[in-house]
């Protein structure tokens, strides 16, 4: 009869069951906030005037550190002084970190079954794991640090089957672009999206949490895969806690199902301004770029990387091209290096950075001037959301940036086999 | 929050994002008055300027997509803007707005730049003064109304530390 969302929403509510549209006073497992969204949280919090619910609060700068000038380091030293004022552990500093999703997955906290909110947009990531995990303000993170509880209304949940075998260099970015292509960035507004299929069950974790981070793409406030072994391998050794996998009924009761068929998904590119602009990679090919960038929570993690270095070694990236790996945590970029992955970027004469959100919001490290092109692993091509208001940001997978760094051209990686 | 507001309009269309609202680089405070001189930067040049207290926003469909940033209703509070009127709002732009104060109404309008337009938060109708057409909308669920009438989430949430 119940979806995930409805199972995790009626447990943490103390309710045997509920239903979509009702209005729930939750129970929440963790809170996450960044660098970015925790100062006004952690101004909003001291009006409390009361202690904070120390073992739910995870602090992770990532968004603008290492500091790129005075005022970025005026925000993370407020969380770091937040941390310290009230002995809060889970707090991350650099060179010990990197981007909070990624962080956030690798640390343990997330798990199937869980109720996760981060004041920041991309929290749906660790649906990927079974989880129900959205993203919201930084007033709401600040209610939720002081009472551990926040309010929620319990969305409708749309189901998405994708059956069969996935292409060559066809990835967990062309499934979620392709279905966002079809849908519109509004096509799950307010809903949950919960994925099923045998293209789904053959993904490696790291795809399914770029599917599910991109679930906000679409308007979305989760987007949920039922965890299965890869997700209690993945776990195992790692967890915080215990934790019990949660599963929809069969005779759940779906806002709207929609279906795909895996063979028919082609490395998938959004082109600017929105990430519903999708077209085949082969059909851009006279898209010139001037940027690759390869990193974020969406693909910055070592299976990207892999892939990307698989089509990079022994080459060159293309004269008049700069491309930019950031590996999305400490552990992505140490695992990297010593699998020689680094090293074939740097010998293709990428730029290789510490772990750090950087470009993805048009930070530091890789903003692009007026007019310029940039081919991206990140997701979002909004105007000016990687640097200059006409600069254009091209939404892909790994393989074509990675593809594209090569030819100077938005490519499918097939095109160069 | 007034019963009832007249403001002047400033319309967008579709898929106002929240780096639309305001750009990532002035995320380095969270002060609405600040954030406010930011606004619309990129694609309305001249809308901080231009704007004066109690002006209105019309807009499309999923209103503030994109990135959680309170810093985008702040920016839109610090300019002074009463009210944002959209066809659809992105679900954290909505929480956000509500929980700092910044009232919402779900509702399709015709309204131009620069047209004035009634708001009946209570009685549920917004009237564009210039073309006399009528346009009715739900308010909040009740418990948002509460939370709202017991004067937003950090009220809400100082009652709940008390007991
Ligand atoms: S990597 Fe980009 S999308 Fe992900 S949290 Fe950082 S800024 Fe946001």
């Amino acid at each position: 009869m119940s979806t995930i969302s409805e199972k995790i929403l009626a447990e943490k509510s103390g309710k045997k069951n509920v239903e979509a549209g009702e209005i729930v006073e939750a129970e929440v497992d963790y809170v996450m906030l960044n660098d970015v969204t925790g100062l006004p949280a952690f101004e909003v919090f001291e009006e409390f005037q009361t202690k904070p619910k120390k073992e739910k609060i995870v602090l992770i700068p990532d968004h603008y550190v290492p500091n790129k000038d005075v005022a970025s380091a005026e925000q993370a030293k407020a969380m770091r002084v937040f941390a310290e004022k009230y002995g809060i552990k889970n707090y991350f500093e650099i060179g010990k970190g990197g981007v909070c999703h990624q962080l956030m997955i690798e640390e343990g906290f997330v798990t199937p079954g869980r109720l996760i909110i981060g004041a920041d947009s991309h929290t749906c990531s660790y649906g990927a794991l079974g989880a129900f995990a959205t993203g919201v303000g930084s007033t709401e993170a600040a209610a939720v640090m002081a009472t551990g509880r926040l309010w929620f209304k319990v969305p409708e949940t749309q189901k998405y089957t994708i059956e069969g075998k996935l292409g060559k260099y066809v990835m967990g970015k062309d499934i979620i672009l392709t279905i966002i292509g079809d849908i519109g960035v509004d096509g799950a507004l307010y809903k949950t999206m919960e994925f099923y299929g045998t293209a789904i069950s053959s993904l490696p974790l790291s795809d399914r949490i770029t599917i599910a981070n991109m679930a906000i793409e679409a308007g979305g406030k989760a987007g949920i895969i039922p965890a299965d072994e890869k997700v209690f391998d993945y776990l195992n050794g790692r967890v915080k806690g215990t934790y019990k996998a949660v599963y929809s009924d069969p005779d759940a009761a779906y806002s709207e199902k929609l279906e795909y068929n895996a063979e028919e998904i082609v490395p998938t590119v959004a082109k600017p301004f929105l990430p519903e602009n999708t077209a085949p990679a082969s059909e851009l090919g006279s898209i010139e770029i001037d940027q690759a960038y390869l990193g974020s929570c969406t693909n910055g993690r070592i299976e990207d990387l892999r892939m990307a270095a698989e089509i990079l070694k022994g080459k060159r990236i293309k004269e008049g091209v700069r491309m930019i790996v950031v590996p999305a945590s400490k552990a992505v970029f140490e695992q990297a290096m010593e699998e020689g992955l680094l090293k074939v970027f740097m010998d293709a004469d990428a730029y290789v950075a510490g772990p750090t959100c950087g470009a993805c919001l048009g930070g530091y490290m890789g903003v692009l001037a007026k007019g310029e092109v940039c081919v991206s692993s990140t997701n979002r091509n909004f105007v000016g959301r990687m640097g200059d208001k006409e600069s254009k940001v091209y939404l892909a997978s790994p393989a074509v940036v990675a593809a594209s760094a090569l030819t100077g051209r938005i490519t499918d990686p097939n095109e160069l086999r | 929050m007034n019963k009832k507001i007249k403001g002047r309009v400033w319309r967008f269309g579709d898929n106002i994002d929240t780096d639309q609202i305001i750009p990532a680089k002035y995320l380095v405070t969270g002060d609405p008055k600040e954030l406010g001189k930011h606004a619309f930067e990129n694609v309305r040049p001249g809308f901080y300027k231009e704007a004066r207290v109690g002006d209105v926003i019309v807009a499309g469909r999923n209103f503030g997509c994109g990135s959680s940033r309170e810093h985008a209703p702040r920016a839109l509070m610090g300019v002074g803007i009463a009210c944002v009127v959209a066809e659809s709002f992105a679900r954290i732009f909505y929480r956000n707005s509500i929980n700092i104060g910044l009232p919402v109404v779900e509702c399709v309008v015709e309204a131009e730049d620069g047209e004035v337009v009634e708001i009946d938060f209570e009685g549920g109708l917004i009237r564009n003064q210039v073309t006399g057409k009528e346009y009715g909308f739900h308010s909040l669920p009740e418990f948002l109304l509460k939370l709202i009438d017991s004067g937003g989430l950090i009220a809400y949430v100082r009652k709940q530390l008390k007991k």
